[in-house]
């Protein structure tokens, strides 16, 4: 029997799960063309500096979670000027470098602090329908995933640093001679990527169990959805995170959680083979189409 | 034609290499030889240690390792085995199965090691098996897992699912009444520990409802735990393995799932009592051979088991169930060395098989409590188990307690290593109706 509230938790927690992993992801490869590797171990970053937060300096938990943005966005800073500047260009180049780096990062981390990592217990209790008994954090979770879209597309649009992130993603030669400093962009650019994967780092601490290799599990995730969703950052994450966290949460509750995952990847197969520049890329393409049309 | 001579040189040269090595390897496999029948003091006795100390079984490879590091210093200090010292090689496999195929094959072709102990997995056991088959290598595996290993070469040393569930099904099933959900880790483990969960619950007039299989990588949860909402069974058995699987507990506390949980894998391996805040392991059943919490002599006197590792080691987290099987089996290799009065292995295998017991008149070598003996039959050990449960604020109580024989391979299968030479490993589904 179908339980349709059962059904619309489950569709809340992937989709808030694939918004948060994808949206550093997105605005780090939609503005700077760097593919990044260690994306998940960004995302491991946060989580660790919550538990630090938390635990070793007895901090509550939404300042622990506040510490962990900051600490992953000076991170995210400090590795754009020593490592990823100097890949710009070079695709294959910023792979390599940052795949090393998320190899170097997660078994950092192991030496560091171990194997495991104390637990942070989940806020807000419980919500008791019928038989059944959900988490109220995974409703927090989703009304974040929204408002995190909400800030990035308020960031692109309506400040001067978003003006100057775009002009330079249409044409970095032309931004640089009408004067944007477009070395501080791409810094600031990668600083905030890496703050939302902390984010989403403090964001999932309470739920899953805080390990060096935590990562890898993240990292899939948000290239699917980010390659779903085509060259829109905002649009094009909250759409993909939408129609994937559908499939993903409607065969996991129907079948189970394998065959969720392989639906999830024929699903993107699909979607990559007919709309080579993901769903944002069909509506452009298609407004563009519309636009001739009427001209 | 210059490029024919040129590969007929590298031929020549490349021959010349492995007729070097296969020389050096002769000299040294004669030189532990030599090592091996020697009992006077400055002799070494070899042995390797294979545990994981990175990767994704660090968590419980580390106490393992430790463990054993315990019983040989312990061992050098009071004289050796017969007068000589052990020499320890222990790389780390880093769990990483092909890794622990090429240091396998290393520690037996080059470091001649006298006795071998290797690997956390079940896939890893299965990994090295062949290897450790085709060299006649003593090899201790001392996980505990699912059963059914008759390999002549290999001392499962570790409680199997039928000594582990059966300790704390049966308990559960008087507890709470006879409707069971079983969710299993999705590799051979899991697989065939599930099987046993159908076999048991047989055996005690109680019945599996759902069943759920999940991979290793997977950390959400909620549809897993709407799922046992809604099948409402007495108790659930949980064969979930690995760091990732962790979250379950966390989540099904978080999510007010309140029904008990049996285990064969949770606490005393991963001490997730220690690991996660309190309450997700509440009303959580463990059948285990030893946890750090039992309350065995041995265990809780002073200078007892616990003490002398965290002498050792006192920044270790936990002695976990395998820690305590890497330490007896190690005394019981030296007994089985003594009674043989040689390390050549054939002898000590040998003398393992003629039934080696460890207990109160020993101690401190079987630190979980009461004696165990080794069955020579099937090389599996009959271990004490208990039942320990976890209460709101994680502290863990012993509720049962009583001796399981191995009774899978010796009573149903009828392995008996004794008299005949195998390398199988059996499964309940080719013996029980109810495990297909």
């Amino acid at each position: 029997m179908v339980n349709g509230l059962n059904l619309a938790f489950q569709y809340l927690q992937q989709f808030s799960v694939l918004v948060l992993a994808a949206v550093g992801l997105a605005i780090i490869f939609g503005i700077m063309g760097v593919i990044n590797l260690a994306h998940g171990e960004f995302i491991m970053v946060g989580a660790y500096a919550t538990v630090f937060g938390y635990h070793d300096l007895g901090l509550p938990l939404l300042a622990s979670m506040g510490l962990a943005v900051v600490v992953t966005a000076a991170f995210g800073f400090v590795v754009e000027r020593l490592l990823i500047k100097r890949t710009y260009g070079r695709l294959f180049d910023s792979m390599v470098v940052t795949l090393g780096l998320s190899l170097v990062l997660s078994q950092g981390m192991l030496v560091l602090r171990g194997t495991s990592e104390p637990s942070i217990p989940t806020p807000f209790g419980t919500i008791t329908y019928g038989a059944f008994s959900q988490s109220l954090y995974k409703v927090a979770l989703a009304l974040v995933a929204v408002g995190v879209l909400a800030v990035v597309y308020w960031l692109f649009t309506q400040t001067a640093y978003g003006v100057r992130a775009r002009a330079t993603i249409q044409n970095e030669e032309m931004s640089r001679a009408l004067g944007v400093t477009t070395e501080r962009v791409y810094s600031q650019t990668f600083a905030i990527g890496s703050a939302l994967a902390g984010l989403t780092g403090a964001l999932l601490a309470p739920l899953v169990s805080v390990n060096p290799t935590m990562g890898g599990t993240y990292l899939v995730k948000s290239f699917v959805v980010v390659v779903v969703g085509g060259p829109s950052v905002v649009l094009g994450t909250g759409l993909s995170g939408g129609l994937l966290g559908a499939v993903d949460a409607g065969v996991t509750y129907f079948y189970d959680q394998t065959m969720g995952s392989i639906v999830l990847l024929v699903v993107t197969v699909f979607v990559i083979r007919f709309f080579q520049d993901g769903i944002t890329g069909f509506v452009e393409r298609a407004r563009d189409r519309l636009a001739a049309e009427g001209a | 034609m210059s490029r024919k001579g040129v590969s007929r040189r590298r031929f020549v040269t490349a021959g010349g290499a492995a007729l070097v090595a296969g020389l050096a390897g002769c000299s040294q496999s004669s030189g532990s030889g030599a090592s091996t029948d020697g009992k006077s003091s400055g002799e070494t006795v070899k042995i390797g240690v294979l545990e994981d100390r990175s990767g994704t079984f660090a968590l419980n490879g580390t106490p393992k390792w430790q463990a054993s590091k315990l019983a040989i210093e312990e061992i050098n200090a009071d004289g050796g085995i017969d007068g000589a010292q052990i020499e320890l090689f222990d790389p780390d496999p880093q769990s990483d199965n092909s890794r622990y195929k090429q240091l396998t094959r290393k520690m037996i072709q080059q470091r001649g090691v006298d006795a071998l102990w290797a690997g956390y997995a079940s896939s890893t056991r299965e990994a090295i098996r062949p290897i450790v088959d085709r060299q006649d290598q003593l090899y201790f595996y001392t996980t505990q897992y699912e059963g059914g290993v008759c390999d002549k070469n290999v001392f499962a040393v570790g409680p199997t699912a039928r000594q582990q569930l059966g300790s704390v099904l049966p308990y559960l099933r008087e507890e709470y009444g006879p409707k069971i959900y079983t969710i299993a880790a999705d590799y051979n483990f899991g697989q065939l520990s599930a099987d046993w969960v159908k076999v048991l619950a047989d055996e005690n007039d109680a019945e599996v409802i759902g069943e759920e299989f999940i991979s290793l990588d997977t950390s959400q949860f909620s549809s897993t735990i709407n799922n046992i909402q809604e099948a409402d069974p007495d108790f659930v058995m949980s064969m979930l393995v690995g760091k990732n699987h962790t979250a379950f507990y966390k989540q099904k506390a978080s999510a007010g799932l309140d029904v008990p949980i049996g285990t064969s894998t949770a606490m005393a391996q991963g001490y997730e009592h220690r690991r996660l805040e309190p309450p997700a392991m509440e009303n959580i059943y463990a059948g285990v051979n030893y946890m750090e919490e039992i309350p065995s002599e041995s265990n809780t006197r002073d200078g007892g088991f616990v003490d002398r590792f965290y002498e050792m080691f006192p920044d270790a987290p936990y002695i976990n169930e395998e820690a305590q099987t890497n330490y007896f089996s190690t005394y019981m290799y030296k007994k089985a060395v003594e009674q043989a009065g040689t390390f050549e292995q054939p002898e000590v295998k040998e003398a393992l098989e003629s039934g080696i017991s460890l207990g109160p008149e020993h101690a401190p070598e079987a630190p979980e409590g009461g004696s165990i003996e080794l069955d020579g039959a099937t090389h599996h050990v009959d271990h004490h188990m208990w039942v320990m449960k976890a209460d709101a604020e994680h502290n863990v109580e012993a509720v049962k307690d009583e001796k399981i024989p191995e009774k899978f391979l010796s009573e149903t299968v009828g392995c008996d290593l004794t008299q005949e030479d195998e390398e199988t490993q059996y499964t309940p589904r080719d013996y029980f109706e109810e495990a297909e």
